[in-house]
């Protein structure tokens, strides 16, 4: 019993594992990049300057530049591509919205013996290749594709639509590839609603598109709100897919790291760029958990 | 596409010699450009010397850049280009000197490109050339000649810089590398302006050649443009010499009409040389220096020529690669050709920031 006072209680010892996974595999890491983002360029391995230096024996040196940084917000280029990824990421997460929350409904409303086939259509292309998928669109897509060869056999067009390296060609990548990621979370949601609800409203004479905007769609927003996350996120550092599907006009921020980090071996520019990244990221996040939190204690 | 069929091609050999060795065999690490080797030359290295060799391929010189920069690469073996990319890395001490008494047949090199890579390697210490070639124009005969009529040389960098033209071609496709080196001296070669100065108005000229273009430009990559030829998807490329050929010739393998060529433009292109290495931290140096000298035979190399369609920097093998490629314009250029290529100067690392900055500007139009 005596032991049982020097130990921390037991519901702290299960949080702090998500919290140690979390310090040793995101803290970290991103401690690195930090580091090196206020560190100096040099043509030697690895590519940059140490921020700590001895000068003498023993005098030891710590020199911090924040050039970096202040390249990045000088400069209109680094500002038109975090404007063209969120261009890109917002226009993708309406999109997938779109498209997948009546996806997401239709599945949760159809028959039990049908729900489980129809979510395994939807998980079943993740058991490709990312890369894989991505490379048949361009099959599917190019100037004398499956696409294109189809439309002109049935006459419909008489020369190639150009879709491969256009914005329109990533929009469709990225909407294919992340479908999914919006489609689960609403299910999840849809799934547990409480159908008494829209019997209710039904019997008080509630017309079924105002039982769908009053009733549904409210208690849908938490898997509206994680789907939005789970896509919005990842496609503004998203690069495999612009690169492959796009044209030279699509900037975004994940292609200016990978020019910085190759093309120049600016191995400092590149982590600021990281850095200012998932500031970008966290800052709407933080904000969005702290209103929600409010909203939650008003509502209390 | 090409890099995970290429990955698999390569493994399968390897796959199949190991079962057979035991675990504790010695290892090889090898990285190496894709479809840069012939399909047997793995297999038998193998066969000869016991060794396990571990092949991987890389598309461009910043991939390789990136892994020798971060260190502990793991790799014995690496196949650069010598400017500016080896130029820099012996600078930057990444790469250790070779010990020439374990190469016998170093002796079979072209002393004509060993003499030219001296003044960034200093008798010849890091550096074996491999492969050389140009970088020039490839184009499908049939459509370009059916857009600008018979008369039209073709041999220029009109094709790609001439706003006139380029716009003519542009619906059926035009390319140019993703590397801003290769377009700017090119842009300045069509210009008629020195190709050695890499000032920031000297960039900035060639940003706007290239600029009055790229509205008509389909895309700019390094390699992409090789099935795109072969398929008929594109016209006019910016490419590699042997890349176009490749393209060529799986044009003519897969028999659907296309047909390719290569011309190196009469304005002059760059000459470039690939280069083996060593790495500085290389596990096993030992067994590098054993392919290098197996890949320095005649019997070998000149075999890997036929397959890839570059010209080898080994004398001794010209011989033995096949009549057809020994005389294709493309691949061994005649000696007037070989007077205008351009030899390229490494730009300074301000140079070269300001020229990759300009770059993706010029690239996305901003």
């Amino acid at each position: 019993m005596k032991l049982k006072q020097y130990l921390p209680p037991a519901r702290n010892l299960i949080i702090a594992v998500p919290w140690f996974w979390l310090a040793l595999f995101f803290l970290l890491p991103f401690l690195f990049v930090l580091k090196i983002s206020l560190s100096e360029p040099i043509l030697a391995q690895p590519p940059y300057l140490d921020l700590i230096r001895e000068i003498e024996d023993g005098f030891v040196t710590i020199v911090v530049n924040f050039s970096n940084y202040q390249l990045l917000l000088e400069d209109s280029l680094y500002l038109s591509a975090l404007l063209g990824s969120l261009k890109v990421a917002t226009v993708s997460t309406l999109l997938c919205l779109l498209i997948g929350y009546p996806m997401a409904y239709a599945i949760a409303r159809s028959p039990s013996h049908w729900r489980l086939p129809l979510l395994m259509l939807i998980i079943l292309p993740f058991w490709t290749s990312f890369l894989i998928r991505i490379y048949a669109w361009i099959g599917i897509l190019k100037g004398n594709g499956l696409l294109n060869n189809l439309l002109m056999g049935l006459g419909l067009i008489d020369s190639p639509l150009e879709i491969m390296h256009t914005p329109l060609a990533v929009y469709i990548g990225v909407v294919y590839n992340y479908l999914p990621f919006v489609v689960l979370p609403l299910y999840a949601t849809l799934i547990r609603l409480d159908l008494t609800l829209l019997e209710a409203a039904a019997d008080l004479g509630c017309r079924p598109w105002k039982q769908f905007l009053l009733i549904t769609l409210p208690l849908s927003m938490p898997g509206v709100l994680a789907g939005a996350m789970l896509v919005f996120i990842p496609v503004m550092g998203e690069f495999v897919i612009p690169d492959l599907l796009g044209g030279p006009d699509t900037l975004m921020l994940g292609k200016l790291m990978w020019i910085e980090f190759f093309n120049n071996k600016d191995w400092p520019l590149a982590s600021s760029l990281a850095a200012l990244l998932l500031v970008a990221l966290i800052l709407p996040f933080v904000l969005l958990r702290h209103f929600e939190r409010r909203a939650e204690e008003a509502a209390a | 596409m090409k890099k995970m069929f290429n990955g698999i091609k390569y493994l399968l050999p390897a796959l199949m010699l190991s079962g057979a060795a035991a675990s504790s065999a010695e290892e090889l690490h090898v990285y190496n450009w894709s479809d840069y080797i012939a399909e047997d030359t793995i297999a038998q290295f193998e066969q000869q010397t016991g060794i396990k060799v571990v092949y991987d391929v890389y598309d461009s010189n910043e991939v390789l850049e990136a892994k020798l920069l971060a260190g502990r690469s793991g790799y014995d073996l690496a196949f650069p280009t010598a400017r500016p990319f080896a130029d820099r890395h012996i600078k930057a001490g990444l790469y250790q000197p070779l010990d020439k008494s374990k190469l016998s047949n170093l002796g079979n090199l072209d002393p004509v490109i060993m003499a030219s890579l001296a003044d960034i390697d200093a008798d010849n210490k890091h550096l074996v050339p491999y492969m050389w070639g140009t970088t020039g124009i490839g184009y499908n005969v049939n459509k370009v000649r059916e857009i600008l009529g018979d008369d039209m040389p073709l041999d220029t960098w009109r094709l790609v810089f001439d706003p006139e033209i380029v716009a003519k071609l542009a619906e059926c496709g035009v390319s140019l590398m993703d590397d801003p080196t290769e377009v700017f001296v090119a842009a300045r070669a069509y210009k008629g302006l020195p190709t050695d100065d890499f000032s920031k108005s000297a960039i900035n000229e060639a940003a706007d050649t290239i600029s009055a273009i790229r509205p008509h430009i389909r895309y700019f990559h390094s390699s992409q443009y090789i099935n795109d030829l072969a398929n008929g998807d594109l016209c006019v490329a910016h490419g590699y010499s042997g890349d176009v050929l490749q393209a060529r010739d799986r044009a003519a393998e897969a028999g659907n009409g296309v047909e390719v060529a290569y011309a190196v433009p009469s304005e002059g292109a760059v000459v470039w040389t690939d280069v083996m290495v060593v790495p500085a931290d290389a596990p096993n140096p030992a067994a590098a220096h054993q392919f290098i000298d197996f890949l320095l035979k005649p019997e070998v190399i000149a075999p890997i020529t036929n397959y890839v369609a570059y010209a080898n920097a080994n004398t001794a093998a010209t011989d033995l690669v096949d009549e057809e490629i020994r005389n294709d314009a493309g691949i061994y250029p005649p000696e007037q050709t070989r007077e205008k290529l351009i030899v390229l100067k490494t730009p300074s690392e301000r140079e070269m920031r300001d020229m990759n900055r300009t770059w993706t500007r010029v690239k996305t139009g901003q």
